[in-house]
């Protein structure tokens, strides 16, 4: 076991939240076709506010923060935020569009001890990105942001968010994060809006294309590995956890809501009428979400993925229910291997006429 | 006995304490430590004013009942290794908070 996944370990046995995602703002100067978040200022958190979380969340044992958005870069107090959060040494990651980055902001970043910036890069080609940003010359940008970065010696991640209008893009992003030696992840996962709109769902690539990607083994490295059957469940998969979401993560808003996670919006408490302290230990709802474990959800838990599946509680509970399937990751371990989900069987059977009638000769 | 030597946190690191256990990452290479009990103790202590022996001598040898001269030669080993990644600064003069 690695040391960071003892400290993990260590984390979930002590209920630390060791990660905390915070959006400093929903506001966004790109118009992203599949966007989750409304763009509109509800009343975000004030400096002093967010400075505020950050003193409590370092009480708490919170090492890994990562700020993002929005376009974490609206907020005209964005750098007095990152650097207070480095006096409290946090491990600091950012995920930016980077079009606000030029050479002066690249520095400030490098010289506040900021571990990683993740940069959203939907194609190599103006034409595709841009009209998925809705923001005309924001590739361009994007890559002179990712150039200055790295002349700072910063890691710099792009993130590749692939969706029917960029499907055949993945492999000339790869090709540009390679020319300019920054690290590349694909994450073919589109989710409903906070407000439950599902609208964006039908830019999810379908599973097909999603078998295309699986078999790739530039994408998933060894693909007889990533592809195999699923091995047969024993005790330690059905008292596993989902996920670290509620356990040693958690996500709060611009609003200072606090959710499991970013990808699972049940309200669980809200920073500007109770310490993180108090929600991180007693809100129902999060104790409602640490109580799950495999054998206890009634469909996962008869499914032969159920020990190698990607199942997002969040996703789930934005279907209606926590303890359901979450039908993307189904459909991920369907075109993975071959083998039919629980939830995908017993669809099928509910789909089927009740009554066959044939009609006599 | 170790000779005059001050030590200060480097403020190009994430740290936080975990159970007792501070767990130290480098923001330079992303190189992650985690430091025992007596190594936390020594790193809280690293402030650039106090001197090694001092911390040994005074936080050390009575908090965890070791011998001087092994704790001496440990703190120095830790020293050195945490040194040579960055994360802490060492000087035969006190370290002043603006060379962090």
């Amino acid at each position: 076991m690695s040391l960071l996944a003892e400290m993990n370990q260590k984390a979930l046995g002590l209920g630390i939240p060791i990660s905390v995602h915070l959006d400093v703002t929903y506001r966004c100067n790109e118009r992203c076709v599949h966007c989750y978040l409304d763009h509109d200022d509800h009343g975000e958190m004030t400096t002093a506010e967010i400075k505020d979380i950050l003193n409590q969340l370092s009480d708490a044992g919170v090492f890994f923060l990562t700020l993002s958005g929005g376009e974490v870069l609206m907020r005209r107090d964005f750098f007095e935020i990152v650097e207070h959060a480095r006096r409290l040494l946090f491990n600091v990651k950012l995920k930016t569009n980077g079009v606000m980055i030029r050479e002066a902001e690249a520095r400030r970043i490098r010289e506040l001890g900021v571990e990683q910036v993740q940069i959203s890069v939907y194609s190599h080609r103006p034409e595709i990105h841009d009209a998925i940003t809705k923001l005309p010359g924001s590739l361009k940008r994007t890559i002179e942001a990712i150039r200055f970065l790295k002349s700072q010696g910063l890691k710099v991640v792009i993130a590749n968010v692939l969706m029917t209008d960029n499907f055949f893009d993945n492999t000339g992003v790869m090709a540009l994060a390679n020319e300019l030696e920054v690290s590349y992840t694909l994450d073919p996962t589109i989710t409903p809006k906070m407000d439950g709109d599902t609208s964006v769902l039908a830019l999810r690539i379908p599973g097909s294309d999603l078998k295309q990607v699986f078999r790739s083994d530039e994408l998933v490295g060894n693909v007889e590995e990533f592809c195999a059957p699923p091995p047969a469940p024993d005790d330690d998969i059905m008292d596993g956890l989902p996920c670290s979401a509620g356990h040693t993560a958690c996500y709060i808003s611009p609003y200072g809501d606090v959710f499991p996670c970013v990808q699972f919006p049940l309200p669980s408490g809200n920073l500007r009428r109770q310490k993180f302290s108090d929600i991180w230990q007693n809100s129902s709802q999060l104790k409602d979400v640490r109580s799950i474990r495999a054998r206890d959800l009634p469909t996962c838990s008869t499914c032969a993925h159920v020990g190698t599946c990607t199942r997002c509680p969040g996703l789930a509970y934005m279907e209606g229910n926590m303890r359901g399937a979450s039908s993307a990751d189904c459909e991920k371990s369907f075109q993975r291997t071959g083998i039919p989900s629980a939830n995908m069987l017993s669809k099928a059977r509910v789909v089927g006429p009740l009554i066959q009638i044939q009609a006599a000769v | 006995m170790i000779a005059e030597k001050y030590i200060a946190r480097s403020s190009a690191i994430a740290a936080r304490l975990i159970g007792g256990e501070m767990m130290i990452m480098s923001a330079v290479d992303s190189t992650f430590f985690t430091l025992n009990e007596v190594a936390t103790v020594i790193w809280q202590a690293a402030d650039g004013r106090t001197p090694l022996a001092d911390i040994v001598a005074n936080r050390i040898c009575p908090e965890f009942e070791i011998d001087a001269e092994q704790a001496g030669r440990d703190a120095e080993q830790f020293v050195s290794e945490l040194s040579q990644h960055g994360i802490l600064l060492v000087s035969e003069t006190p370290i002043m908070p603006e060379a962090r």
